[in-house]
């Protein structure tokens, strides 16, 4: 895995099938990750989503300016021969989306918790973060979603 | 007779095989008494001498092409077919296999696909098409449906002139989904859509406007000008389009067509009573993710040489399940084979006299009945190939008339247009000859 | 290799097909058609020679895999043998020459065929009527769930908004269910067969129908499916059967005895007409008295003897399709029923069961059996244990057979299976394909575990290597343009 610029997580410390878990971040049930920066929260999926989903193809973003509750779904990944829904990990509204990934969607494989990151939402209560597993949590939940 | 390969000895193997004293010992789960009401009362078998004497037979009890001078239209047209189309898609190669969901296995099907999709993109002069729908009917349906998800409005605007099977399978598809279909009337005298009736209808809740090009009465639409008034409201232009017509007249992605349809039979498929058919569908790059049916993609293989496969898969049904973009799975695959084979076959030039002959035979024979003055061609806008004849007593009378005296015209307009009771259509194609044209004006006239 | 396109090896002034001159008075387009109708340039389509176009398409026949050349056991899909005398029929020109709008006393015999086959699909579903009309599976399956909505809609109850499909079902059946604007409500099986709690549960007087394929798509015969259905019944909902197995049933059980008000038939699957490389098929649809109302238009009718067609069915959906469905295959299926006769497709169904049977049998210790048999027509493998052992995946095994020329099964599909393989044999195989076919599934296990990077490179000898869909599917080319 490439060092990143955006997520910059040094500090892994958990993970299951040969996944990474960065502990610098939240994840949800539907395994997206969110990581608070300030008032913001960045959003993304996981390693293990992107290596369930396989090849990414293509993914579907809400705009700068939508507002989003959390728990309701924010966008989709394609694959190859798959599609699953984006959830939103967070309350606010989105402020920024990755504009990148129309062309390199495979960036989502590549690097999953920097590069491949998909919308950044202004969130006025980061408590909602801790309705949200750590990573040691996570990696449990990965291990039963994987048997 | 079956075509079941096993002989005794084998049975009796794989019986032991698989520890059952007999075969129905393999059924065991179903209950008895559905066992016991499961004999179909069917008649008894036939040899495979016996079979085609009894298809002969019934096959003879209908009046084909072969035995009727064929003018009827509608949409399926009595077109000559190259020997060299029948050939390719009797292939058992193409016939016999099926949707390439494993490309490497597939690459000759795959790339006959793709050819079709470029085929219909020139022909139709739109970026992008699908590897076929069931029929135009069924394409007019689907743009609609696209139309409106992409628009996120509900109600779409059909001119009445657009055939009325493809009108009725679209009410059936639209109507399940709560999405209203208006009709635009036509200009009575002129069969033109009437776009003044048009402009006052199209609002911001219309997701489309479809008219068809020429129109079911065979007549010429001002198509740039309705796709202007879609334009400006916002909505999607559906232009439903003859492809033979499309050999000399303006594609639909020059006059700002967003969806192009059709019904595909004239490129090589016989009427076959009307199905298979062949739905052409292509469209606007813009909306490539949300195209019903199968797309073939050109890619390439690990060692980085070309290479075709199904592509944009996501957007279907074995993937999206309740969110995908159509039910439809099995669709008309070898009927597109067909019409990619007809186009090479014909090519630019061959296109266009196919055209243009029958252009100018229709033209030959409406004027020989005005000059005759047995019956009447109803509607003055300029027409091409087809159009609309007013015989002076019920149409379907006409056309039963006529059909006993040697000649298929049709289908008869009353049905679909009360106000054309007395009229038929007449289409002419570039297997009619002029004695076969003189004669037709002949029995009108006796 | 891919061959060059047609495009890339046409020349100017080429042709292959040469029309008569015009025998009437040539006159300019432009006198005919207003020029401003006319288009600018000529359609860019290939300029090439009768032989050019044999020989291309002869090679593209070549890299293309079917069921004259191999086995193709493709679960789900039914690929068996295609009789050859099917194709001669559909070819008279009595059939395939005739216009659909050709009066109906010029049509008697394609009339007569309609109203034969229509009731021998409803005998053998023990269904009331029946029409040819919807032109594949998904179609039939759309006019089935259509036609609960106009039911539900004649008796005033509106409530209705849901329908519920199992997570073994085929994605056409949600598909569908949105199509006529309900709410797929998905139930999870136990034991591989739809669990009855769940059910329970999942029922209610908002739900309008429940979707079933019997056997399911694990191959395993629904053995509560009286209960089920009496359960949907209960419920006021109405119970639709998919027919995508019934080659498996044939002279053993009939959804209508089974309780299913609605059915259709993939002609393509169960009476052997051409898959055409991904169709024309045909779903015709059988349904029970009550919903026959409701049935498209037209409809056959004989009266005083004669047959013709009948609009007057004012509860009718409507259309679903331009003309009468995809008659020509309508036509090989009839001369199909009529060489089998009641005895030849129980025979059918027998051997299919047997073939199934007799493979799941055989590679039950090379590869998981998720779920215990007897199996119907097809059986559902998987790769899972292996994929832990050795990483191969049930996709590599797929690619691998490509290159013993096999047909790769169904993979990753049904759903509730992980590194599912399903197959399906069908009854025109001999039990030395089978055995063939064990031997090499055996090998390329083995495989997996002395050289398993050959097999995730695989396949090797196909016209091209392992295709890159994702690259497809991120930058698509569409066209030659």
């Amino acid at each position: 895995m490439p060092n990143h610029t955006v997520g910059g997580h040094s500090d892994i410390t958990q993970e299951a099938h040969g996944v990474e878990i960065p502990d610098d971040r939240r994840y949800g049930q539907t395994h997206e990750w969110a990581k608070q920066e300030s008032d913001l929260v960045r959003v993304g999926i996981s390693d293990y989503a992107q290596g369930q989903l396989g090849d990414i193809v293509f993914l579907e973003l809400p705009e700068p300016g939508r507002p989003v509750q959390q728990g309701e779904p924010l966008g989709t990944v394609e694959s190859v021969k798959a599609v699953c829904d984006l959830w939103a990990p967070v309350s606010g509204e989105v402020v920024e989306m990755n504009d990148e990934l129309a062309d390199r969607p495979e960036l989502v494989n590549e690097d999953p918790y920097g590069q491949g990151w998909m919308v950044v939402i202004r969130t006025g209560d980061v408590s909602e973060l801790a309705s949200l597993m750590d990573a040691s949590a996570y990696a449990q939940h990965c291990e039963e979603s994987a048997t | 007779m079956t075509y079941v390969p096993h002989s005794d000895a084998d049975w009796s193997a794989m019986l032991a095989a698989v520890g059952a004293g007999s075969v129905e010992d393999l059924f065991r789960d179903i209950p008895h008494s559905l066992r016991e009401t499961a004999v179909a009362n069917l008649p008894e078998p036939l040899t495979e001498p016996e079979l085609l004497a009894h298809m002969r037979g019934l096959a003879r009890k209908n009046d084909s092409v072969e035995d009727l001078i064929c003018f009827a239209g509608g949409g399926l047209y009595d077109r000559f077919i190259p020997s060299i189309v029948a050939d390719v898609v009797g292939r058992p190669e193409f016939l016999t296999g099926y949707t390439q969901y494993q490309p490497e296995a597939s690459q000759g099907m795959l790339q006959a696909l793709f050819e079709y999709q470029s085929m219909i993109c020139e022909l139709t002069a739109m970026p992008m098409a699908n590897a076929s729908l069931y029929d135009g009917a069924s394409a007019l349906g689907e743009a609609i449906l696209l139309a409106a998800g992409e628009t996120q409005r509900r109600r779409a605007l059909v001119s009445r002139a657009l055939a009325p099977a493809a009108r009725h399978v679209a009410q059936t598809y639209c109507s399940a989904m709560g999405i209203e279909i208006v009709e635009v009337p036509y200009v009575a005298g002129s069969g033109e859509t009437d776009l003044d009736a048009l402009r006052a209808a199209v609002d911001d809740e219309v997701c489309c406007v479809a008219l068809q090009q020429p129109n079911y009465f065979g007549v010429l639409e001002d198509m740039e000008g309705a796709a202007g008034l879609a334009h400006d409201a916002g909505a999607l232009f559906v232009a439903q389009v003859e492809p033979i017509s499309l050999g000399i007249l303006r594609p639909p992605g020059a006059y700002g067509a967003d969806i192009a349809i059709g019904e595909g039979q004239p490129l090589g498929l016989p009427m076959g009573y009307g199905g298979p058919l062949l739905g052409l569908f292509a469209c606007r790059q813009e909306v490539m993710r949300r195209v019903p049916g199968r797309i073939v993609g050109q890619t390439v293989d690990v060692a980085g040489n070309l290479a075709y496969c199904l592509t944009l898969q996501a957007r279907e049904q074995h993937i999206r399940r309740e969110k995908a973009t159509s039910n439809i799975c099995t669709s008309e695959s070898l009927c597109a084979l067909a019409a990619a084979v007809y186009l090479a076959a014909l090519g630019p030039v061959g296109l266009r006299e196919v055209a243009e002959q029958s252009a100018r035979k229709a033209h030959y024979l409406a004027d020989r009945l005005r000059e005759s003055g047995v019956a009447r061609v109803r509607l003055a806008a300029p027409f091409l190939s087809e159009f609309v004849l007013d015989t002076g007593a019920p149409g379907e009378e006409a056309v039963a008339r006529l059909a006993e005296r040697g000649y298929l015209v049709g289908p008869a307009l009353g049905r679909a247009y009360p106000e054309l009771a007395n009229c038929v259509l007449v289409a002419v194609t570039e297997q009619r000859t002029r004695e076969e044209l003189d004669g037709l004006v002949g029995v009108l006239a006796s | 290799m891919p061959q060059p396109t047609l495009l890339s090896i046409a020349q100017t002034g080429k042709r292959c097909t040469r029309l008569p001159a015009g025998d009437v008075p040539e006159r300019d387009l432009a006198d005919l058609v207003p020029v401003h109708h006319l288009r600018e340039a000529s359609p860019r389509l290939p300029e090439v020679s009768e032989p050019e176009i044999a020989r291309h398409y002869a090679l593209l026949a070549r890299d293309t895999f079917n069921i004259d050349r191999g086995f193709y056991p493709l679960g789900s899909c039914t690929m068996k043998y295609n009789p050859k005398v099917n194709e001669r029929i559909a070819a008279m020109p009595g059939w395939a020459l005739l216009h659909p709008d050709t009066p109906a006393p010029h049509a008697q015999g394609t009339l007569r065929l309609i109203r034969e086959l229509e009731g021998w699909l409803a005998e053998l579903g023990g269904m009331d009527a029946a029409t040819l009309q919807p032109p594949a599976g998904a179609a039939g399956e759309f006019c089935c769930v259509r036609m609960f909505r106009a039911y539900h809609d004649s008796r005033g109850d509106e409530r209705r908004t849901r329908i519920i499909v199992p997570d073994s079902a085929h994605g056409t059946n949600p598909a569908s269910v949105t199509r006529c604007a309900y709410t797929a409500t998905t139930i999870r099986s136990s034991g591989g067969r739809v669990d009855l709690g769940e059910l329970g549960r999942a029922l209610g007087d908002d739900v309008a129908g429940v979707m079933l394929t019997n056997p399911n798509t694990l191959g395993l015969f629904e053995t509560d499916i009286l209960q089920i259905v009496q359960m949907v019944h209960a419920a006021g909902a109405m119970a639709y059967y998919d027919g995508a197995n019934m080659n498996a049933i044939m002279g053993y059980a009939r959804p209508g005895d089974m309780g299913f008000d609605a059915m259709h038939f993939n002609l393509h699957k169960t009476f052997a007409t051409p898959h055409g490389g991904g169709g024309p098929g045909a779903g015709p649809v059988a349904v029970k008295e009550h919903l026959a109302p409701f049935l498209p238009v037209p409809r056959a009718v004989e009266r005083d003897g004669a047959l013709d067609w009948d609009w007057d069915y004012p509860q009718s959906i409507g259309r679903v399709h331009s003309y009468h469905g995809n008659f020509l295959v309508a036509v090989r299926a009839y001369a199909y029923l009529l060489t089998h006769g009641a005895e030849g497709l129980r025979r059918v169904s027998e051997a299919a069961v047997l073939n199934a049977n007799y493979l799941a049998e055989a590679l039950k210790d090379t590869l998981d059996l998720p779920h215990a048999g007897p199996f119907m027509h097809e059986c559902v493998l998987s790769a899972q244990s292996l994929a832990s052992e050795t990483g191969i995946r049930a996709l590599d095994i797929a690619k691998a057979l490509i290159d013993y020329g096999v047909h790769a099964p169904t993979v990753y599909f049904p759903l509730i299976v992980k590194e599912a393989i399903m197959v399906e044999p069908t009854e025109t195989e001999s039990k030395a394909t089978l055995d063939w076919f064990i031997a090499i599934v055996r090998e390329i296990v083995e495989q997996a575990r002395s050289d398993p990077q050959l097999l995730r490179e695989a396949p090797h000898h196909a016209s091209v290597r392992r295709v890159d869909e994702a690259t497809a599917a991120r930058h698509p080319k569409l066209t030659w343009g």
